[in-house]
């Protein structure tokens, strides 16, 4: 039986591909059709060859269990996810615009604070983020950007809104899967290439090395760049060694590099030292160096931030760019965008109750069973409370949680997830998804064309994230005007 | 190149060709027991001595019987025995497994894939030889992978000088303790060790010239030393002349030609550290180790001091190890 899609229906949501009558959308007819032409066996061949092709290239992520990691295949469904190119290039715009803003806010942070100054952003949100390091408190990275790169997580409401989710400024993953699944799907669907207009996203690690490049301290020189990783034992270890050997660069771990007593920082090759000017780091800050913060840290280099505070190398994403990664602050983002920039923001934000407001609180004790509750600084879908899904128990302990320390949740409405059509076990069904594109802040901006899809795979479930039991699509920006 | 990545790689190369020789070893020294006498107690020990692991074979028990079973159990499955075959996968495993991006994609997959097989297939007596020549076949597979596949980087130099240390070193030791049983040492008599109470023996004391064909059983062993090293057929091909004593260790310590041999090793040593940079001090250390290796009298030293010689052989190994790894990996 091959795929009828008047027999497809999602639940209730939008439909990335299709519209509320089952008809495929303009921009995913070429796909749809294809699809439906193609016989069940045809079908498992498709997904069969591409099971093949991760295994072969080895796409892997790690998962943490009581006994040990493992390497996982990475979880991939065929079917793409189409986002006309129209309406991406509105969300282009509104990501550049809200990167913008965060790099302005994060340096407003650690200069002159004018924005606390000004009362539009409460200086008790900052006394209590966890995130702001007062060891950044006066430096100036190269162009004033301290995100270089930063993934934001954009969900679709039953509407057709799209709103940003979160904001990820401190290490955010997921880029190579996004270049893999591409790679991967031009294998298994080569002929889908030739008709329609398909925005490459090839490109990523060369902008990457650009941009890291524009940050040496000695410009003019052949910048020396390396990724720095926590090692194997990270569950983004696959994607550290992918950009290191996509850009040519080297990977290094904490102990490959020293600092030296003119406050520059060298990695120990067979050569001897050599100096190193630009890191991209996978590591958090607070493992980053052991004099200037947790002394424990033996992934870190020792001395790192007092050269990068020399201005003798460049991190990026600089340390404390994090403080802009909180979801108290995320609430603020409207007003950071007018603030700064003095705009509307292009994408909105989805509402947020911020617990530490008594009016908000209230309302969300009330409300639990409605809303999803955010610890502050998780990330990877951890310590999160799904309203309607819980049970009473966890709901009381939320309540506990909150009253405990409101400033470290907020809560939003539980939105519908967009879905978009999965093949699970032979049959197309509607799964939910999210869209994580990746920005690049150097001389210039940069946004991924279109960005890495993650879909939930259980049915029903609405957390995509890897470690959960979420897997990714491809994700096509497909011109349809003038083809 | 990261000093960490070449010292990994290296240990990687070194422990694929320490599984490789060890499971040689162990064949080799199968075979030549069927060929002994029955009444031989001539048997697995020496293995123990060839790898220099007997305090750690005793160690707990030091009345332990080095028996087949023991013995053989030790070489290939004991995880304790860091120089096991097991050991020595699963270390050249973990020493890739940090720096894949290295070597070949197929070279970490074939690596992984032994150091399973040998986890899972532990053999039987009745499967050992079919065990060992996997665990050879494979560990060969690897090394063509990386010859056929590697640019001639620093990568692929520290997996060469790796394999070619690892090689000179294990060959000295079987060279060591086979000849310390077959030489006459400090004016005794050859011969079998444990068992020289043969007719064959006391003639041989008063005629060494025609030992080898008085005593079959140590030109056997004599046989066994080259087969161990993959050398009988072309040691017959070059030296053509009957399998004896010196002219063995002739072939296995100068000739430059026979790649297990110990002066085609230090040359292929060589041969990498000149294409390296910084690699004076371990070059003078490789030149006077060649210097003392040429110039030995083998004949003589046959009559005495192979053992010193050897030692000092492995001194000077040794010596060259630590001066590369201070070179490249300790700085």
């Amino acid at each position: 039986m091959t795929i009828d899609w008047k027999q497809y229906a999602s639940p209730g949501c939008y439909d990335e591909l299709l519209d509320d009558r089952s008809q495929p959308r303009a921009a995913s007819r070429t796909l749809c059709e294809y699809l439906a032409s193609l016989s069940d066996g045809d079908l498992r061949e498709r997904k069969t060859a591409a099971e093949l092709a991760i295994m072969v290239m080895g796409i892997t992520f790690t998962v943490y269990t009581e006994g040990g990691s493992i390497d996982r295949a990475w979880p991939f469904d065929i079917v793409p996810r189409i986002i006309p190119k129209h309406e991406w290039d509105r969300t282009d715009a509104g990501l550049k615009q809200r990167v913008q803003a965060l790099n302005l806010f994060i340096d407003d942070l650690y200069h002159d604070q004018k924005i606390l100054k000004d009362g539009v952003f409460p200086a008790e949100v900052l006394a209590q983020s966890v995130n702001f390091r007062p060891q950044c408190i006066g430096v100036s990275p190269q162009h004033g950007i301290w995100a270089h790169i930063c993934g934001s997580d954009l969900v679709r409401d039953k509407d057709g809104t799209i709103y940003v989710l979160e904001d990820n400024l401190r290490v955010p993953s997921g880029v190579s899967y996004m270049l893999e699944n591409r790679v991967v799907t031009k294998r298994v669907f080569p002929e889908l290439f030739e008709y329609q207009r398909i925005q490459p996203v090839d490109d990523y690690t060369l902008r990457l090395y650009d941009m890291l490049v524009s940050l040496s301290p000695r410009p003019g020189d052949a910048a020396t760049v390396v990724v720095l990783t926590p090692g194997i034992y990270n569950s983004a270890y696959f994607e550290h060694s992918y950009l290191a050997q996509q850009m040519g660069v080297e990977l290094v771990e904490g102990s490959d590099l020293e600092v030296g007593d003119d406050d520059c920082v060298y990695m120990r090759t067979i050569e001897g030292l050599e100096r190193v000017d630009v890191i991209y780091r996978r590591i958090d800050d607070l493992f980053l160096d052991p004099e200037a913060f947790r002394p424990d840290s033996s992934l870190g280099v020792k001395g790192l931030m007092r050269a990068w505070r020399a201005g003798k190398v460049a991190l990026a994403n600089a340390p404390g760019a994090g403080v802009a990664d909180d979801k108290v602050v995320y609430a603020f983002v409207p007003e950071i965008i007018k603030y700064y920039l003095d705009q509307d923001p292009l994408i909105p934000n989805v509402p947020s109750y911020l617990c530490m407001r008594d009016k908000d609180r209230e309302y969300v004790l009330a409300n639990l069973d409605k809303l999803v509750v955010k610890p502050a600084n998780e990330s990877g879908g951890y310590g999160m409370l799904v309203g309607p899904h819980a049970t009473p128990t966890e709901r009381k302990r939320f309540a506990e949680l909150i009253q405990k320390d409101p400033r470290n949740y907020i809560a939003q409405p539980t939105l519908s997830l967009s879905t978009s059509p999965t093949l699970c076990e032979g049959q197309m069904e509607p799964r939910h998804v999210d869209l994580r594109p990746f920005i690049l802040s150097g001389p210039s901006t940069y946004v991924t064309t279109g960005g890495l899809t993650r879909v939930a795979l259980r049915k029903g479930s609405l957390v995509v994230n890897s470690s959960q039991g979420g897997g990714s699509k491809d994700t096509w920006i497909v011109d349809t005007e003038g083809f | 190149m990261l000093s960490r990545v070449a010292q990994n790689i290296y240990w990687m190369a070194r422990y694929v060709e320490r599984a490789e020789d060890t499971a040689r070893l162990i064949n080799v020294n199968s075979n030549l027991l069927l060929d002994l006498p029955r009444n031989t107690t001539f048997g697995w020990l020496p293995l123990i001595f060839i790898v220099g692991a007997e305090d750690l074979f005793f160690e707990k028990d030091p009345k332990r019987l080095a028996d087949e079973n023991n013995v053989v159990k030790f070489l290939i499955s004991d995880r304790d025995h860091p120089s096991s075959i097991l050991s020595s996968l699963a270390a050249a495993r973990e020493n890739l497994r940090t720096t894949r991006d290295a070597v070949p994609q197929e070279a970490w997959e074939q690596i992984n894939g032994l150091y399973i097989y040998a986890r899972d297939h532990l053999p039987t007596r009745r499967g050992r030889y079919e065990f060992l020549r996997q665990v050879i076949r494979n560990t060969q597979q690897i090394s063509g992978l990386l010859d056929g596949a590697m640019s001639r980087t620093a990568a692929y130099e520290f997996v060469h000088m790796g394999r070619y240390l690892e090689r000179a070193d294990m060959t000295t030791r079987i060279l060591d303790v086979r000849s310390a049983n077959l030489l006459p040492r400090s004016g005794q008599p050859a011969g079998s060790p444990q068992e020289p109470a043969d007719q064959s023996q006391s003639q041989s004391q008063s005629a060494p010239s025609d030992r080898t064909e008085q005593d079959p059983f140590e030109n056997i062993q004599w046989m066994s030393v080259l087969k161990s090293l993959t050398a009988y057929q072309m040691y017959r091909q070059q030296v053509r002349s009957r399998v004896g004593g010196p002219d063995v260790l002739k072939f296995l310590l100068q000739n430059d030609s026979f790649p297990r041999g110990i002066s085609f090793c230090l040359k292929q040593l060589d041969c990498s550290l000149r294409t390296l940079p910084r690699s004076d001090a371990a070059l003078a250390t490789s030149a006077a180790l060649q210097q003392q290796l040429n110039t030995a009298a083998v004949p003589d030293l046959a009559r005495e001091g192979m053992h010193e010689f050897i030692d000092q052989l492995q001194i000077g190994l040794g010596q060259l190890h630590a001066s590369i790894a201070k070179t490249y990996f300790e700085h």
